[in-house]
């Protein structure tokens, strides 16, 4: 009952075209908005903000970042760890390298640099696609783990690449307990996520589709395919770059290349397939999947382990994350290729014509 | 409404296409007048469909030239055709199936597009404006194609039929001086075939478009078209109104004899 | 000049290897069209029971310091790399038929995984050796034609004689057997393949156990080499690129970008690197392969795609 839209008639075609057609959805987003700025700093430990929900903001703004490239513009890439590098290192160079710089700006320079990066690397898309594509960006991510260990200069001739950054603070705000952080980050993917959604309705997210699903057809139709790909490359990693600046000098304040490894792509290819290609809210989805993934599992295979009388070590945990974590992998592509984001449509189709299903 | 047939804007010359050592085309030659409805004909694999790929530059010819109004292409391509306000349809429906009905539709307005990125990524003045007068004209279109209540349905779980008229439809949301159409009547039943038939010809009255079609069903094609061309292996065989071309020999022996 | 050729014939025998593996994913790729990224995973698991049975088999049976212990223990290896591939079939790419490439490609990618952690979780995660009885001393060769001659690693050798007369075999399979005709007529077309009676799923399987075998083999022969241990499963990220430029469908392709790589690699390393800083092997394959990529798309041998509408 309280789900139908009965009785809600658009007049005008702006109605019709806003992000959240129906009131009830609206409602919910702007509740769960609030509830995240206020709400939230109200209820949460710092074990939380630390574990659990910094690392799932900041990861979810990466996971946007590589939906809109895979999910969006149909091109696999196998390299968004190495956006997230050139990100945080671009940022801290920004940061150490020019006086008085904002933090905000330095962040933010830090993913446009990440754009351009991307925009090179996305220039064999134009070329190849599919299989060969995703070896292609596997390029990026192996090249820059390699610029960021050898190559002295941009990491400011420390050992090994390994960098810190410390006294953060935004127009007189310090950065320096877990809320503040975290209300930063949340600020962060509010605006980014309201930018990826007015873009996928757009004429540019119209383009991204289109080449996804028919590119022969979308040239016939004068869809630029080089505009299209490489502006879907450049928005993409600006946003993981963005998201690689803030897991560098907010999340971890002291890094090296290896947290920005092939290991951190995969895992953010992960993310958007359990969340659901092509839709923004799967993409938050698929980041608190596995944001959570490990940490339920860290706590209940112990005490499963308990219960049948085996004593499971730490390394059998981990043995055992790898395997449900690529069941859960194949299990998804087989019985829900479009994700979580999915589940969550049809569960919601389901509640409008309550109590008639069908 | 009665329809002037014009000069010629479309004119074909020479045009050969291999692809490897397979002869598609060889040295075809003929002109499309403004407003009128050309019909290229032959037996299956005669190269009718990569003539028009030729037209919209999906296939580049090894030799020959393209005049678009008085315009001279040697190398066209997709982008430019579209430019040049060609559009067409497709032989096997190529729709963007991830995308509903509207959302198909409005790329077609793609082109007409000025806004820039960062507006439409801040939804701002210019982008929204753009994004709800191009929402008007493709209103316009689902109106004229009677497709309404699909509007928003994702193209991919429709029937065939409606597929083919989405696909019309994409093409006509460019508002296109010359339509392509690749066999847009193949596999549809009597009555589907009347409606498209008579979308055809409306948009040929009413918005002067000229097109040029591939289609099978004979009876259609000598019904609705002012000029037809005949391919048989990549050749040329007959050129002229209906009439003319039902009583060429070459084209009875190459074609309408062996399929009657 | 010696020490060119020797670099270059260094270069030769890893690619050797490189190709081995490559020659798992081009068997698989050609037969189902899935880009198997789980290849890696699978020569850790092949080089870890291998290890392993090699160790627990002649304590089994009383054999030891015999080669039948060893024996016993590819067989056995063999025939788990054969219950793995018919797992593989059952549980994933049979309910996967008809999915576009990127799903199957995240699927190995899950299969990946599954792998590595079955394979942790059974035969242990420390780093492990297999001996086979490879001669690990050098030869010199050609002393009369360079001064000091040419150092050749023995083991380095056999290693790449036992690759080519694997390839040559898979060749032949390919080429002569009805069996290796129906693989290879499943690769053209699934559906018209099925429509004339050929098993689509028992074709599957056999071209994952051949690919699980190729993988036994170049595990023990990396394993013999380098040890067994985890980072064994990124051999896969190595041999990327030499498929990607040798065509994704093309067996000698795989055979030549593997040398080509293996070469370009070791050569770069030793006259480009210190220039640069070293450590360049690593994305110097992907670079090459990327560049090969911008001219031919296809790959070096890869078949031309016609795109239609």
């Amino acid at each position: 009952m309280l789900y139908r839209e009965n009785g809600q008639f658009k007049t005008s075609y702006a109605a019709d075209q806003q992000v959240f057609p129906i009131a009830q959805d609206r409602w919910a987003v702007v509740g769960i908005v609030v509830f995240a700025f206020v709400a939230v700093p109200l209820l949460v430990d710092e074990y939380m903000f630390r574990a659990i929900l910094i690392p799932f903001l900041i990861l979810s703004l990466a996971a946007l970042g590589v939906n809109i490239l895979v999910g969006y513009c149909g091109q696999i890439t196998l390299g968004a760890g190495a956006f997230m590098a050139v990100g945080a290192y671009a940022a801290y160079n920004f940061h150490i390298r020019v006086e008085g710089m904002p933090l905000l700006l330095s962040l933010l320079l830090g993913g446009f640099t990440s754009a351009l990066v991307g925009i090179v690397f996305g220039i064999p898309s134009l070329r190849v696609r599919g299989l060969y594509l995703a070896v292609a960006t596997l390029a990026a991510q192996f090249f820059t783990d390699w610029v960021f260990l050898r190559i002295p200069w941009f990491t400011d001739n420390s050992l090994s690449g390994n960098v810190s950054v410390s006294n953060l603070q935004v127009m007189g705000w310090q950065l320096n307990n877990p809320l503040n952080k975290y209300l930063f980050c949340l600020a962060f993917l509010t605006v980014f996520a309201l930018l990826a959604k007015n873009m996928t309705r757009s004429a540019i997210g119209r383009q991204w589709m289109a080449i996804r699903d028919m590119d022969v057809a979308a040239e016939v139709i004068g869809i630029r395919p080089l505009f299209a790909k490489l502006s879907a490359f450049a928005v993409s990693s600006f946003f993981v770059g963005t998201a690689g600046a803030l897991w560098a000098f907010v999340h971890l304040a002291s890094w090296e290349p290896a947290a920005f490894s092939v290991d951190r792509s995969f895992q953010l290819l992960f993310m958007v397939i359990i969340g659901g290609l092509g839709s923004v809210m799967g993409s938050f989805f698929g980041a608190a999947f596995i944001v959570i993934l490990p940490i339920v599992l860290n706590r209940l295979l112990p005490e499963i382990g308990d219960l049948v009388g085996v004593e499971i070590s730490t390394a059998g945990i981990s043995h055992a994350e790898l395997i449900i974590f690529g069941g859960l992998i194949i299990f998804f592509l087989i019985k829900e290729p479009h994700g979580l984001a999915r589940l969550w449509s049809t569960g919601k189709e389901k509640l409008r014509l309550w109590p008639f299903p069908h | 409404m009665s329809r002037k047939i014009g000069e010629v804007i479309l004119d074909l010359k020479k045009v050969s296409l291999s692809f490897g050592g397979v002869k598609a085309l060889t040295d075809i030659s003929f002109d499309v007048r403004e407003h009128e409805i050309r019909a290229i004909i032959g037996p299956n694999g005669a190269g009718k469909s990569s003539m028009l790929n030729v037209i919209n530059g999906v296939y580049r010819p090894q030799e020959g030239e393209i005049i678009l109004r008085g315009q001279h292409f040697t190398k066209m391509s997709p982008y430019k055709a579209a430019r040049a306000g060609i559009s067409r349809t497709f032989q096997n429906i190529a729709l963007f199936k991830g995308m509903n009905v509207i959302d198909n539709l409005m790329t077609g307005r793609n082109m007409k597009i000025r806004s820039n990125l960062i507006q439409q990524a801040f939804w701002w003045g210019p982008a929204r404006r753009e994004e709800l007068g191009h929402r008007a004209k493709v209103e316009e279109v689902i109106d004229f194609l009677e497709i309404q209540h699909i509007r928003k349905t994702p193209v991919g779980r429709l029937p065939y039929g409606l597929q083919k008229r989405v696909d019309l439809g994409r093409a006509l949301a460019m508002e296109p001086s010359i339509l392509l159409l690749d066999e847009p009547m193949a596999g549809m039943n009597v009555e589907e075939k009347q409606d498209m038939c008579r979308f055809i010809l409306d948009v040929n009255d009413q918005f002067g478009t000229t097109i040029v079609l591939i289609e099978h069903d004979m009876a259609v094609v000598m019904d609705i078209s002012d000029r037809v061309v005949v391919l048989d292996y990549g050749k040329k065989i007959g050129d002229g109104d209906p009439d003319a071309v039902r009583a060429n020999p070459d084209v009875i022996s190459a074609y309408l004899g062996a399929s009657h | 000049m010696g020490f060119f050729l020797e670099t270059l014939i260094g270069g030769l025998m890893a690619g050797m290897l490189y190709s081995l593996v490559a020659l798992g994913f081009v068997l698989i790729f050609k037969a189902s069209g899935v880009f198997n990224f789980a290849q890696g995973a699978m020569v850790l698991f092949a080089a870890l029971a291998m290890a392993r049975f090699a160790e627990w088999i002649p304590g089994w049976f009383g054999l030891e310091g015999s080669y039948l212990g060893t024996a016993a223990a590819f067989v056995v290896a063999g025939a788990l790399m054969f219950v793995v591939a018919w797992l593989i079939e059952r549980l994933v790419l049979r309910h996967l038929v008809n999915q576009e490439g990127a799903t199957l490609l995240m699927a190995t990618l899950g299969i990946a995984y599954v792998l590595e952690g079955i394979g942790s979780t059974l035969f242990g995660n420390d780093i492990y050796k297999i001996d086979v009885g490879m001669p690990k001393d050098p030869v010199f060769l050609f002393e009369e034609v360079f001064p000091g001659g040419l150092l050749i690693n023995k083991e380095d050798f056999i290693a790449a004689l036992i690759a080519a007369v694997l390839v040559g075999l898979l060749t032949l399979f390919f080429q002569k057997t009805t069996t290796g005709r129906a693989l290879r007529a499943v690769a053209d077309d699934h559906q018209a393949a099925q429509s004339i009676g050929i098993p689509l799923n028992r074709i599957w399987v056999i071209v994952w156990c051949v690919a699980g075998l190729v993988a036994l083999v170049a595990g023990v022969i990396w394993g013999s080499k380098l040890g067994v241990q985890f980072s064994l499963s990124t051999v896969a990220l190595r041999a990327l690129p030499v498929v990607i430029l040798g065509g994704l469908t093309s067996v000698p392709g795989a055979i030549l970008g593997g040398l080509i790589i293996g070469v370009g690699e070791k050569l770069s390393e030793v006259y480009l690197g210190p220039m640069v800083g070293g450590g360049i092997e690593i994305w110097f394959a992907y670079v090459l392969a990327l560049v090969v990529l911008l001219f031919r798309p296809q790959g070096l041998f890869g078949e031309k795609i016609i795109d239609r509408v």
